[in-house]
């Protein structure tokens, strides 16, 4: 009997083992696929952050480029780059074909013109001269550079071609082939090609998208949560409002996207594609958090506060402008920015309102066509180029970024403005 | 234009401020008494200045479009055109006013144009002198009302009480704007596809239900066994299931370990590190799904001798779960640590050890609010898109092999809506449709989740 009850003992006690591994696991699994998640995010896009450049001496001809003598910058900026730029990238090899000439003018990007175009501009000595031009690698070459290129496919199976891979290494061998910080992915819009694509466009647009999403969305979050928590009876009309905020919270967010699409667009006429609808859309979605968060803030003021206003003679309004809400501020700011941080992440109520567009120019105002970050990170994603897959990974760390940096300033302002009432 | 206007009637305003102030100040220094604090009585003055301004905006915005458009179609209204063609005119005067027009230009067009333009600086003029003259009449009466030294309080306070009561119909308005903008697709869906159909039909293949020539007349039998939903319904919530099949364990687990096990140390650091996995964008969720567990997926279901698509069920609803996690173990942590002490304290007294306390004891005290937090993180996998739309096929397979692609409710409509959209298009309406039948759900799941743990709170509370 004694013997039974030890054993039924150690089994309970190998239970209890057994259940907090169990929980352990758990919280083990969870960090686990978030190292997993981040590695896997950085691993494969910090080399985005770098860009090849082919080293090519360029004879700047100014027969080839049907210049007369001591042109005028004028005649510099219409000159003909096409047939020096051509010439330069088939000198590399001096015995190529026609068929091979092609396909050493695919090693760089078709950008290579105006590439060797700035050169002159900054510098027009050169003419007649001989420079050796910095080129932006085709985005093929470039991931062979970082070693992302599976070299070893039969030659039918990869757009870079043996030929191309024989003067590239030959390149490489004379130290002509340079990676240095890309600028380019901050600076240029998107693009077909992968060596050009950046992503200032869709930067911006989430940056606009945002300005309109906090402009409406925060005014009218703060007023409504002050009538609610402060001036509100309590009835039945009240207590609808607030069964439809805390609904709104939880509704998807897709549902948002054609409610943009089925009352801004179609039936106020908006103009598609611009961050203006898209922050009206986000607006709406993240009112509930806002509101929320500015009750929450607003509960946590003590009634002492309001009572000693009171006290003195203020009205209900003085007291709840003049005390309660600049009490509150602090927490309402920070569930402000994390209300907006989700917004920054939302996809899929921007695509529906069609900012999904392709967009190759920087918007300058909330009217003009723009994507935004994470749809950015949605077209590359579904585009079948290799040299995209490390753009979307740095686009990522730049959302990330930016998400993390926003959800910190909320910690900070929470913490360090925010009264602690004992 | 208007943008100089407003700033104009901003300046306004604070210049009224200040002339009711300095009013105030006067009626001071006579000794009399004042009414109320001398801000008051600019306010009141700055409001009495918005008021009309906003109102005649408004009712100009509204009115302005189909005035205007009355007046220029009332040029055709003799020569029988028909309603659409009508439009159609209005929309080229209103592009070549703009100078935007690609086509042929009419005498009939460019007249209307310039008529439309002339009509446009009328309406913009006639809106400067009318909003000015509001303003100014306004502001006197209001200005009279000061200096006879009456209330101003009140009124500016009422005034504010009813725009924050304006604002707190921005929720109610959000809900309407949803039903609305849902439900009047919806209706025009289902006059051509029979709801029966929709709700049992196994074939899903909206493609099929191309952009049709307006001039055709609409062909029900043309869209039979095209919008059967029963394979979208079907994948939501197998994918759903899937993904709760990661989150439910790991998540409660995790839960529990944090509310009854971790030190406060472990806790301090773990939570918020598992509820950075919340913050997350979606897309960057479907991006990892589609670029890492997917192939990945394969490959080893290859090495075992099984057929894996490379976007399937599994790696989608597997990183969808991974997603809900923190949501199930922050609310489950959070009821957990709600239920009161001496339970615990009961349990631990009849000799029980702490998992028996968490499990017999615990667990069914916590059980009503763990079950919302759940349905709350079933909502969010049935509302959840992004993944789905990178990582899971777009195509609507019924199956319930977690091997093969299937397709959601959320990613058809994103696939039907992507691009261009011509309204009054089945295939568009059948994408409202299947955003109602989204939101009816989840809506549904929300509001018995939230009364769950509401009274789960009430009760230990």
């Amino acid at each position: 009997m004694n013997k039974n009850k030890e054993q039924l003992l150690n089994k309970r006690y190998k239970a209890e083992q057994r259940f907090r591994l169990y929980g352990q696991s758990a919280i083990f699994m969870a960090l686990l696929f978030l190292t997993l998640f981040i590695f896997k995010i950085f691993s494969t896009g910090y080399s985005a952050f770098q860009k090849t450049w082919l080293i090519v001496p360029v004879t700047f001809d100014a027969e080839l480029m049907m210049l007369e003598k001591n042109p005028s910058k004028v005649d510099i900026q219409d000159a003909d780059y096409y047939d020096i730029a051509l010439k330069s990238m088939a000198d590399l090899d001096l015995n190529a074909n026609e068929d091979q000439e092609n396909e050493l003018k695919r090693m760089v990007s078709y950008f290579f013109e105006k590439e060797i175009k700035n050169e002159l501009l900054n510098d027009p000595s050169l003419i007649g001269k001989t420079k050796e031009v910095y080129l932006t690698a085709s985005d093929d070459l470039d991931q062979v550079f970082k070693g992302n290129y599976p070299r070893d496919l039969p030659e039918d199976q990869r757009r870079v071609s043996d030929y191309q891979l024989k003067i590239f290494d030959q390149l490489v061998a004379n130290g002509k082939v340079e990676s240095k910080f890309n600028i380019s992915f901050f600076t240029n819009a998107d693009s077909r090609e992968a060596e050009l694509a950046g992503i200032a466009s869709s930067f911006m647009g989430s940056i606009f998208s945002i300005l309109v999403c906090l402009m409406i969305a925060f005014p009218v979050a703060v007023l409504a949560a002050i009538y609610l928590e402060e001036f509100a009876p309590k009835n039945r009309f009240t207590d609808f409002i607030e069964v439809n905020i805390n609904n709104l919270a939880a509704v998807p967010s897709i549902v948002f996207g054609l409610l943009g699409l089925g009352v801004l667009l179609a039936i106020f006429q908006l103009p598609r594609s611009t961050p203006l609808v898209g922050g009206i859309t986000l607006s709406l979605m993240t009112l509930p958090t806002i509101i929320i968060a500015a009750r929450a803030s607003l509960k946590a003021v003590p009634p002492s506060i309001r009572e000693a206003a009171l006290a003195m003679g203020a009205s209900r309004m003085q007291t709840t402008m003049h005390h309660t809400v600049p009490l509150s501020m602090p927490g309402t700011l920070s569930g402000t920015i994390i209300g907006l941080a989700q917004a920054l992440g939302e996809t899929a109520p921007l695509i529906l309102i069609g900012m999904v567009a392709f967009v190759n120019t920087i918007p300058g105002s909330p009217m003009d066509p723009a994507a935004s970050l994470p749809v950015q990170i949605y077209i590359w994603a579904e585009s079948a180029e290799r040299g995209f897959v490390e753009k979307v990974s740095a686009c990522i760390m730049v959302l990330l970024g930016f998400l993390i940096t926003m959800n910190l300033f909320a910690q900070i302002i929470r913490h360090k403005f925010e009264k602690k009432w004992s | 234009m208007n943008l100089i206007l407003f700033t104009f009637i901003v300046l306004l305003g604070f210049t009224s401020y200040y002339f009711g102030r300095k009013k105030a100040y006067t009626i001071q220094s006579t000794k009399k008494r004042l009414t109320a604090l001398p801000q008051f009585y600019g306010y009141y003055l700055a409001i009495w200045c918005a008021i009309p301004a906003f109102i005649i905006f408004s009712l100009w915005a509204i009115f302005e479009p189909t005035i205007v458009k009355l007046l220029i179609l009332s040029d055709y209204s003799n020569q029988g055109y028909l309603d659409d063609e009508l439009n159609l005119i209005y929309e080229k005067t209103k592009a070549l006013s703009r100078g935007q027009f690609t086509g042929e230009i009419t005498p009939f067009i460019e007249a209307s144009a310039e008529k439309y333009l002339s009509l446009r600086s009328i309406a913009q003029s006639s809106k400067v002198v009318i909003v000015l003259s509001a303003i100014i009449a306004s502001v006197a009466y209001a200005y009279k009302r000061i200096s006879s030294n009456s209330r101003t309080r009140e009124p500016v306070e009422k005034f504010l009480n009813a725009v924050l009561f304006t604002a707190s119909l921005a929720a109610i308005l959000t809900t309407v704007g949803i039903v609305f903008s849902l439900i009047f697709q919806t209706i025009d869906f289902f006059k051509v596809i029979p709801l029966f159909d929709f709700v049992f039909g196994t074939h899903w293949y909206p493609a099929k239900a191309f952009v049709r020539d307006s001039s055709e007349a609409l062909d029900p039998t043309m869209y039979s066994d095209t919008f059967g939903a029963v394979p979208i319904f079907a994948g939501t919530f197998f994918i759903a299931f899937i993904a709760m099949c990661v989150a439910i364990p790991i998540g409660l687990m995790s839960g529990i370990y944090l509310a009854e096990y971790a030190s406060y140390k472990v806790r301090q650091y773990a939570k918020p590190l598992i509820e950075i996995l919340a913050g997350i964008p979606t897309v960057v969720y479907g991006f990892f799904a589609a670029l890492t567990v997917g192939p990945f997926l394969k490959e080893l279901g290859t090495s075992m001798g099984l057929e894996v698509s490379a976007e399937s069920a599994l790696a989608a609803g597997g990183v969808m779960g991974i997603m809900i996690i923190p949501f199930i173990s922050s609310l489950s942590d959070d009821v957990i640590t709600s239920v009161p002490q001496s339970l615990r304290d009961g349990s631990y007294a009849m000799g029980a050890t702490k998992s028996e306390t968490i499990k017999r004891v615990i667990f069914p005290a916590a059980l009503p609010g763990i079950v919302g937090s759940i349905l709350l993180g079933v909502s969010r996998a049935i509302g959840e898109t992004m993944i789905v739309v990178m990582a899971s096929g777009l195509a609507a397979n019924l199956t319930l092999n977690p091997l093969e692609s299937t397709s959601t409710i959320t990613a058809q409509i994103v696939v039907i809506l992507i691009g261009d959209q011509a309204f009054g298009d089945p295939k568009t309406q059948a994408a409202f449709a299947l955003g109602m039948s989204l939101f009816l759900v989840t809506l549904c799941l929300n509001i018995v989740a939230l009364k769950v743990v509401k009274k789960y709170r009430e009760k230990y509370e």
